[in-house]
């Protein structure tokens, strides 16, 4: 049953990923990319990865796609820049080698996939993907990654408020 | 026909998929925003995998690496966003082929 | 416990040449002068001190070995960096520090309009911190260090007037000359190791007798080996050419380095080595002949030079022959006897000659002196006491100890060796009297333009007390009262030798190794020792010096138009003054083959073939550079898909 439901949103979000990357304007893109980021959020569901799942929504959809709507707003930019992406002539040979290598890597990943046996997944446990076990597991096995995290977040803060500054100085 | 579960290989492949689209987005696109875009979506997919193999082996620990993936994403993305106004600022314009200064 | 400043005999100098090297020409000549002199002064009253302690060790103990520290370790070898102090020892430590500081004090005065003056004072002291380390390491790794450094120390100062490129020549020469000799003694060095597994002088000493066989092919390449070192460093035949060159350093140094001190440094390795000599009698015979053919040789050159300073190095050769005469023929009490006399008296001599040069303004050429003794009495009388010491004329040390040596030249070696020795003594009182007589006697032949002055106290002081020591320091060994013979006494338990316990030995070893061992029961006769035939030595030596002086006075005294008529059209006299073109067929037959090789080797092999090789390899790795530098476009795209291309590959190997 849960395949009905896991077709049409990978259908989806394969579909928007294609969006982004050949969209003309970033604006477009990045309104495909929320979106896959929606559709995302709905397979980790899937995967009864509640807690994931809230926080795709609200870190990427919410706070990472605003930053960068908050920035193709900035920049302003204009028409003739942001078009142009298709292949130039001297690229062209280049182009078609990494289309080539995209799909060869594709099929040699299905090809690994496929052929592997894989065996019976486990129990679920009711409480899987939940934000208490998640949150144990977290405070107890992962505490230390969990304050470096803390620490690298800030740093980014810092760094980005010095590097968009006006003037270094 | 229908299995009552997502098999882990349809996730997998998803995944891989979404990856191979991220990639191709790096190599293809010139403008600044949209590489990073793709790469956003690189970052995702390794998630699709993560939770996956977490939901077909019963632990908690890879949803704790999404988490960092996220975590490490958002610290990404404001640098990074940062670098490219600072860019911005030098030189006006988000084509990547005209910062070649990694030459010198 | 007064041994233990062992270590600071040669420490004082070195820091003395420290400071003036890094600080000398801040701090004055004035400064460099006492810091020179005063380094020297500490060291020789240290090694009064240590003299003292030396009595006071215990009876039996003969040998004091002070441990610095262990220099490396490498599995079972293993160097210390330490002191002996034995009474051989202590004979060197005295005639280094006492005859250096007599020098150091002249050449204060005798240096003093040089600009580079603390240059010289640090290399001086620096010589003399090596020399000291020469005769006082205990294993002969660290002799090998003191070897080089004051042959280092000798080519600095050789080529002190480095402006002149006779000077530079002179010192490139000893430097290379000397070299010969010192890599045949490292070699020695070697071989040392490789039997005894130690290269510690007592402990070697100790084993020689029990791990050599006497006469054996061992020994005798080891001692033949030490005794080409010892004819590098100490300048006899075949290497003995660079000596009379390197009198183009400043006087003082010929005083000190090419005369009293360093120049013995391979008589005091002999002696020091004695058991290892005793065991090889071939290597014994040839030391005594060159000994004795370079006193011969070089007394012949010396008589037939005019400029003084090369008369007195010729000399100081042939004196040295006479100490390597000595030794061959294992008197080498005398040796060392001599060798003390030697240094006083040559040191006075040479001090003298720089005096002369000194009055007359870096005059050198003996034909144009002459009359001098009125304008310079000190040095004039300090110079005839030196000159009559070396003639070997009584009751003067070089008297006593000249004839020590050909006593027992004639009882222990045979008649050949007496012959050379007296022949040379005759020749020495000659040449010698001819320089007395040219310089200070006579009529004026000195440039009318130069005014001949006496030196200064600071000069002439330091004369009068090495010509004081060169009269009385016979007495340390008067040979006619056995028993009072203090030298001898003192130096016996370095040079005591056991021959029959080590011909016992031999014995043992050649049965064990399967062969017949030869009859040396001859060996072992007591030798007769006559008072009757050392007193005749003595007289007959006296009237041959006599004959000598009186010889010379003849010729330039009484009729200075004979030596023009005797040697007008000789070739045998153009042969001697040439110095037998020794130096002339060495530039033909090593130098030039040499030079005409490395040539060969610079053009076609250096330039073309290692060269090409390097300079091939650069213009390789510069193309391959080239290609490799388009993969840098400066394109993040580009090096996003490199990293995609090496992923990829990377999926593709694994699976």
């Amino acid at each position: 049953m849960e395949l009905l439901i896991f077709y049409p949103l990978a259908g989806l979000c394969v579909a928007l990923a294609l969006g982004v990357i050949f969209n003309n304007s970033p604006v477009g893109s990045a309104i495909a990319l929320i979106g896959m980021m929606l559709c995302l959020s709905g397979i980790f569901v899937l995967q009864q990865a509640h807690f994931i799942a809230i926080l795709q929504i609200i870190i990427y959809a919410g706070a990472i796609m605003v930053l960068f709507m908050f920035v193709i707003m900035l920049l302003n930019l204009k028409q003739g820049e942001t078009a142009g992406w298709v292949a130039r002539e001297k690229n062209l040979l280049l182009s078609i080698l990494t289309g080539l290598l995209a799909v060869g890597i594709l099929y040699k990943i299905a090809q690994v996939l496929f052929s592997g046996n894989m065996d019976a997944p486990a129990s679920l446990a009711d409480s899987f993907g939940t934000v208490a076990v998640i949150g144990e597991t977290l405070f107890t096995d992962f505490v230390l990654p969990f304050e470096v995290a803390s620490i690298l977040l800030l740093a980014a803060m810092i760094g980005a408020v010095v590097l968009a500054k006006n003037k270094l100085d | 026909m229908f299995e009552s579960t997502v098999p882990l290989p349809h996730y997998l492949m998803l995944s891989a998929t979404l990856f191979v689209i991220g990639i191709v987005g790096v190599l293809i696109r010139r403008n600044v925003i949209v590489v990073f875009m793709s790469i956003e979506i690189m970052l995702n997919a390794v998630n699709i995998s993560l939770v996956a193999f977490d939901h077909y082996m019963n632990l908690s620990s890879g949803q704790i690496f999404s988490f960092m993936v996220m975590c490490v994403a958002a610290a990404e993305v404001s640098v990074g966003l940062a670098i490219i106004i600072a860019l911005h600022r030098n030189k006006p314009t988000v084509n990547l082929d005209e910062f070649n200064l990694l030459k010198w | 416990m007064l041994l233990k400043l062992t270590c600071m005999v040669p420490l004082y100098p070195l820091i003395g040449s420290i400071i003036n090297g890094f600080f000398g020409l801040r701090i004055g000549k004035k400064a460099v002068g006492l810091v020179a002199c005063g380094s020297m002064a500490l060291s020789f009253l240290t090694s009064v001190l240590i003299y003292a302690g030396y009595l006071l060790l215990p009876e039996g103990q003969h040998v004091y070995e002070q441990i610095v520290w262990t220099w490396f370790a490498v599995g079972d070898f293993s160097v210390d960096f330490g002191f002996q102090v034995d009474p051989l020892t202590l004979v060197m430590m005295f005639v280094v520090t006492g005859v250096g500081l007599i020098i150091h004090v002249y050449a204060v005065g005798y240096m003093r309009e040089e600009f580079s003056y603390y240059r010289f004072f640090a290399y001086f002291n620096l010589f003399v911190s090596a020399m000291l380390l020469l005769v006082m390491g205990n294993n002969f790794l660290l002799m090998f260090i003191g070897w080089e450094g004051v042959g280092l120390c000798s080519y600095f100062l050789i080529g002190y007037y480095f402006e002149k490129k006779s000077a530079c020549d002179a010192g490139t020469k000893a430097f290379i000359v000397n070299r010969v000799g010192d890599f045949a003694f490292l070699l020695a060095v070697m071989y040392i190791f490789n039997i005894f597994g130690s290269i510690d002088f007592t402990e070697v000493m100790h084993a020689a007798p029990e791990k050599l066989i006497y006469g054996g092919e061992a020994v005798t390449i080891i001692t033949m080996l030490l005794f080409v070192g010892a004819t590098g460093k100490s300048a006899q035949i075949p290497l003995y050419t660079w000596l009379p060159d390197a009198m183009e350093g400043p006087t003082p140094v010929s005083a000190l380095i090419h005369a009293a001190t360093m120049v013995t440094a391979g008589v005091y390795m002999v002696v020091r080595c004695n058991a290892l000599f005793n065991l090889s009698p071939l290597t014994m015979t040839v030391v005594a002949f060159v000994g004795g053919g370079t006193a011969i040789m070089a007394a012949t050159i010396g008589m037939t030079q005019f400029d003084i300073k090369r008369v007195l190095a010729y000399s100081t050769i042939s004196q040295i022959g006479y100490m390597f005469m000595a030794c061959g023929v294992g008197a080498y009490t005398a040796a060392i006897f001599h060798l003390v006399t030697h240094a006083f008296f040559k040191a006075c001599l040479f001090l003298g000659s720089g005096s002369v040069i000194h009055g007359i303004h870096g005059e050198q050429d003996m034909r144009k002196m002459g009359g001098l003794k009125k304008y310079m009495p000190v040095t004039y009388w300090t110079f005839l006491i030196s000159a009559l010491t070396i003639a070997g004329i009584p009751p003067l040390s070089g008297f006593f100890s000249k004839d020590e040596v050909l006593y027992h030249s004639l009882m222990d070696g045979n008649i050949a060796f007496w012959g050379m020795g007296i022949s040379a003594a005759l020749l020495t009182a000659f040449y010698m009297f001819r320089l007395v007589f040219m310089t200070f006697h006579g009529e004026s032949r000195v440039d009318p333009s130069v005014h001949p002055h006496e030196s200064p106290k600071v000069m002439t002081t330091p004369l009068v007390v090495l010509a004081g020591l060169a009269t009385v320091g016979g007495m340390l060994g008067v040979p006619l009262f056995h028993g009072w013979h203090i030298l001898h006494n003192w130096l016996q338990p370095v040079l005591h030798f056991d021959l029959a316990s080590a011909l016992q030995h031999s014995e043992h070893m050649l049965h064990a190794a399967g062969r017949h061992a030869p009859s040396w029961t001859h060996l072992l006769e007591p030798k007769e020792h006559s008072g009757w035939i050392e007193f005749s030595l003595m007289v007959f030596s006296t009237i041959v010096a006599v004959i000598g002086v009186a010889g010379a006075y003849i010729f330039y005294i009484k009729q200075p138009h004979l030596p023009a008529k005797f040697t007008a059209g000789q070739w045998g006299f153009n042969l001697v003054q040439n110095k037998y073109y020794v130096d002339e067929l060495y530039d033909d037959v090593v130098v030039k083959p040499t030079v005409k090789g490395s040539n060969l080797l610079w053009k076609e092999c250096d330039t073309k073939a290692i060269d090409g090789a390097v300079n091939g390899t650069a213009k390789a790795i510069g193309w391959f550079s080239r290609q490799a530098q388009t993969l840098q476009s400066g394109f993040v795209r580009n090096y996003a898909l490199f990293i995609v291309v090496g992923f990829v590959s990377l999926l593709l190997v694994m699976f």
